[in-house]
């Protein structure tokens, strides 16, 4: 028993001594960037601490009993099983901590929850499983997928430095401004996760969630989803990418000219949408159909071979538009831009042996689009 | 006992022996009997729930996808969760409820043995339904055990349907269980034995019980919104025709949390026995013993939400679901101060139960004072579906309820059959699941706070070396339970081991101990004892 109470507390102490030295180690909560992440860090390591207190106080008793009065020791068990007085004292005495616990969290508490005076509002709408960045004011509107490869997770390929943290396009955001999030979801719930900002909200099919940050410094932020939502659920990371409030002015024009382009229709070759096709479908598809096309039947139906791909083109290209409701296969007409639907659905009718030889234009796919609205 | 009350009790054994073979476990309505079926199950629950932990620590012993799909990773968390939950805790303290009770009261059997035998005959059909779901196609429910809408509604596989039956079937057989319980206390307590001279074993039944009737409905209730989703076009959870997925999570964790207590409230009688039987000691603080646990019973059912900080409750719900929830920490110290105080100027000694009671409390206090964390709302949005809490709810789970369990079958096992354990063994097995428990769920809170989420397949590279860790801990914890069988199997099974006295410890208290001899005959009390 004596290594019981020392493992704990040398544990413990372990954890305190230089806990700033240790959140490098990946030991300890995050202090983050922002007043409010400061703040939960000073509450969580302020009740860690009463936490080692009462176990100190607690196991040492326990350990004092254990070495002196055993009775190998010749130690003589006492009678005495009631005490009205002892028992009020360690009644009231955890009272007064945990009150004087709550006083700090309560303000903490509150100030998370003001979400007024935001300057810019944006919607985070969490897919199967990738997320979707909305900003509410502007023109930008775009989808944040993981771009770890399949070889790294796998195995047969060297894991890079951020993997499964990393996406194709981070979520930029100003520093020093007051970003107000709102959650919904399309789909399951997911959960929204950045340490670093200590904004962790689920997003709810249905319901919106709001919560808020300023960002102190500018930099690279890593999360992840933290409700299980299927089969992806550990391969939706979060990029916040935070930058000087110029920097975003440029970065949000550059992306409403960009997203602009990218709705136009032109045409394409059959090469050009194969090529374009199998970069959406791996980062796109994969996940459920696999990158065989083989899919992991029932739950995720194979192309290869399959009635859709080798059938009439405007049901397949509906198919990605519109989805399957009530299952994972979401409508792809908001995540992907026409010519995106064109080279995809093109890839798949013409990968893996499907060999159809027919190409999407996307000029069919606009035309599907609209009839649908 | 009188001489007559003997001979009667012998003929009447002569003339109901139990059945030979397997027919006698098949119709058996007796106490004893019945508890060691539920206690086999719960055995067997906790190596089919131990397996599933292997493959879960195999994939993530390290980083990438090895072994197992994510697909399947899912299944095996969920199964995992359920199985120990409600195939190996549960079934376990049922048990040794069905064991004790009647002979801690003085009563001759339970008060409802028909229902009795029903209860535990309904399990292995209900778990075979369960665990079929694995062979089906689509795969068995991959939502976690908690199993939140639409995941599990919309999104889920088609076994779903059979793992709602399921979870029905054990919901009624917890129901009659808990009925027979309480029925039992009320009614056949042998005369003297008033309800504050009860041990606080059952005590702490008596209180589980009255939280399985009132949150089992609940559990089949949701379930049944939940079928109703799935095949007869209801919306309950599904915000387009009206509903709300968060109601799910609502009704869900109002019986979750109370289903929390109802595996450690026994847990918190069977280490008030044995740390008290060997400090030599009365038990320090019965009656607040008895008040703590009817508060924390009580408390349970107003701090549900506490699992729910992130969904969005508005303001006054988190503060009020916050000091509800640190309020427990009252209760549930004043039982830790009880047993220290207990051991304090007593005389000990060191036996396998009680080195299991005393790495009880200290690793559950952990659990508790990790718990205490959690209900710190702002801190929890940190917190909240990360490895911290899996490191929290195993703690509890773990070296809490379960250990309490192996310390109570080592306590009254020379009890039941006659025949002591393998002290050396008992303690081999102690020290390396202590060992092995901590090396396991010590590290969690580590990687939880740097970020790591639970639930995923996969992890960033920081993770990595306190993974490995994890998973070697798991594999000791898992491969040192064999001990225990073994030693189990060759006390009774075996018949090895020094004949146990009929006190068999030195000086312990209850009627189980000083009223019947070792081991206990088929049939007991069939005239009540007398207490003073």
């Amino acid at each position: 028993m004596k290594r019981v109470g020392f493992s704990a507390v040398s544990a413990l102490l372990l954890l305190t001594t230089s806990h700033s030295a240790f959140a490098e180690w990946g030991l300890n909560m995050t202090e983050g960037v922002t007043r409010i992440s400061h703040e939960v860090h000073d509450l969580h390591m302020t009740i860690f601490y009463v936490c080692v207190a009462i176990a100190v106080v607690v196991f040492g008793v326990m350990l004092y009993s254990i070495i002196y009065h055993r009775k190998s020791r010749g130690a003589k068990a006492q009678n005495f099983h009631e005490s009205t007085v002892v028992e009020l004292i360690w009644t009231v005495i955890p009272l007064v901590i945990l009150v004087g616990m709550c006083i700090p969290a309560t303000a903490t508490l509150i100030d998370m929850y003001d979400n007024t005076d935001a300057e810019i509002d944006v919607q985070v709408t969490g897919y199967q499983w990738k997320w979707r960045y909305t900003y509410l004011n502007e023109e930008v509107d775009f989808f944040s997928i993981l771009t770890t490869p399949e070889e790294q997770i796998a195995g047969t390929e060297a894991k890079s430095e951020h993997y499964l943290l990393e996406v194709d396009k981070p979520l930029v955001l100003p520093v020093d401004t007051k970003v107000r999030f709102l959650f919904t979801s399309k789909d399951v719930i997911h959960s929204w996760w950045v340490p670093d900002l200590a904004v962790k909200k689920d997003t709810i099919p249905g319901f919106i969630n709001e919560s808020w940050a300023i960002i102190d410094k500018p930099g690279i932020y890593r999360g992840q989803c933290t409700e299980l939502c299927g089969k992806g659920h550990g391969f939706m990371p979060i990029v916040v990418k935070a930058v000087s409030k110029d920097e975003y002015k440029t970065w949000v024009t550059a992306q409403a000219v960009a997203q602009a382009a990218a709705r136009e229709v032109k045409d394409m070759s059959f090469a050009e949408l194969m090529s374009q096709g199998e970069k959406i479908y791996n980062s796109n598809c994969a996940a459920c159909h696999q990158k065989s096309g083989a899919g992991i039947p029932p739950m995720f139906p194979a192309l290869k071979g399959s009635p859709m791909a080798l059938g009439d083109i405007d049901k397949h290209i509906q198919m990605v538009l519109k989805g399957k409701p009530g299952t994972a296969m979401s409508a792809f007409a908001e995540q992907l831009s026409v010519s995106d639907v064109a080279a995809v659905v093109t890839y798949e009718r013409n990968a893996w042996g499907n060999d159809t030889g027919d190409s999407a234009s996307p000029k069919r796919v606009k035309d599907l689009k609209d009839n649908n609205k | 006992m009188s001489q007559e009350a003997v001979l009667g009790q012998e003929a009447e054994e002569h003339h109901h022996g139990p059945d030979k073979g397997i027919l006698r476990w098949v119709y058996t309505t007796n106490h004893k009997d019945i508890g060691t079926m539920y206690l086999l199950l719960a055995l067997g629950s906790l190596l089919i729930g131990g397996v599933m932990a292997f493959v879960i620590r195999a994939e993530l012993f390290q980083p990438g996808l090895q072994l197992v799909d994510p697909n399947f990773f899912n299944q095996m968390t969920t199964m995992h969760g359920l199985i120990m939950v409600f195939g190996a805790i549960m079934p376990a303290f049922v048990g040794l409820a069905n064991w004790l009770i009647p002979m801690m009261i003085g009563a001759p059997d339970m008060a409802l043995p028909r229902i009795n035998n029903w209860s535990f005959w309904l399990l292995p059909f209900a778990f075979t339904m369960l665990l079929s779901t694995l062979f089906m196609e689509g795969g068995a429910p991959n939502f976690g055990w908690t199993f939140y809408a639409p995941l599990s509604t919309t999104y889920a596989p088609p076994s779903v349907t059979f793992f709602i039956f399921a979870i029905h079937i054990m919901g009624i057989s917890s129901v009659m269980g808990a009925v027979n319980v309480i029925v039992t206390i009320f009614n056949m307590r042998a005369p003297g034995m008033t309800f504050m001279k009860m041990p606080l074993f059952v005590w702490t039944w008596l209180i589980t019980a009255f939280l399985l009737i009132a949150v089992m409905p609940v559990l089949a209730g949701v379930v049944t919104m939940m079928l109703m989703d799935i095949h007869f076009g209801a919306s309950f959870f599904n915000a387009a025709g009206g509903g709300d997925p968060v109601l799910f999570q609502h009704v869900f964790w109002f019986f979750g949390h109370p289903e929390v207590y109802i595996m450690i409230l026994p847990a918190f009688g069977i280490v008030s026995h044995i740390i008290s039987t060997f400090s030599r000691k009365p038990l320090f603080g019965y009656t607040s013993m008895v008040f703590a646990t009817s508060s924390i019973a009580i408390l349970s059912f107003i701090v549900w939400a506490h699992h729910m900080f992130t969904v969005g409750i508005p303001l006054v719900g988190e503060l009020f679901f916050m000091y509800s929830t640190m309020l427990i920490a009252v209760p549930t110290g004043v039982k830790v101060f009880n047993w220290v105080t207990t051991m304090f100027r007593g005389s000990m000694t060191f036996e396998t139960p009680m080195l299991f009671s005393i790495a009880f409390v200290v690793l559950f206090t952990i659990g508790g004072l990790s718990g205490l964390m959690l209900a710190i709302a702002p801190a929890d949005f940190q917190y909240h579906d990360t490895y911290f809490v899996v490191a929290h709810f195993h703690y509890v789970l773990v070296p809490g309820a379960l250990f309490s369990i192996l310390a109570a079958v080592y306590y009254w096992l020379p009890k039941w059959c006659g025949r002591m354990y393998n002290e050396s063994l008992g303690k081999w097995h102690f020290w390396l699941s202590f060992i092995g428990v901590n090396l396991t769920f010590f590290p969690m809170h580590f990687v939880g706070l740097a970020g790591m989420p639970r639930r995923i397949p996969d992890y960033a590279l920081q993770f990595a070396d306190f993974n490995a860790i994890v998973s070697v801990g798991a594999v000791l914890f898992g491969t040192s339970q064999l001990i225990f069988i073994y030693n189990v199997w060759r006390t009774t099974l075996g018949q090895k081991g020094i004949k146990a006295t009929d006190l068999v410890w030195e000086k312990p208290e209850g009627l189980e101990w000083t009223a019947l001899p070792s081991p206990v005959p088929y049939h007991t009390f069939q005239t009540p004892p007398k207490i003073d």
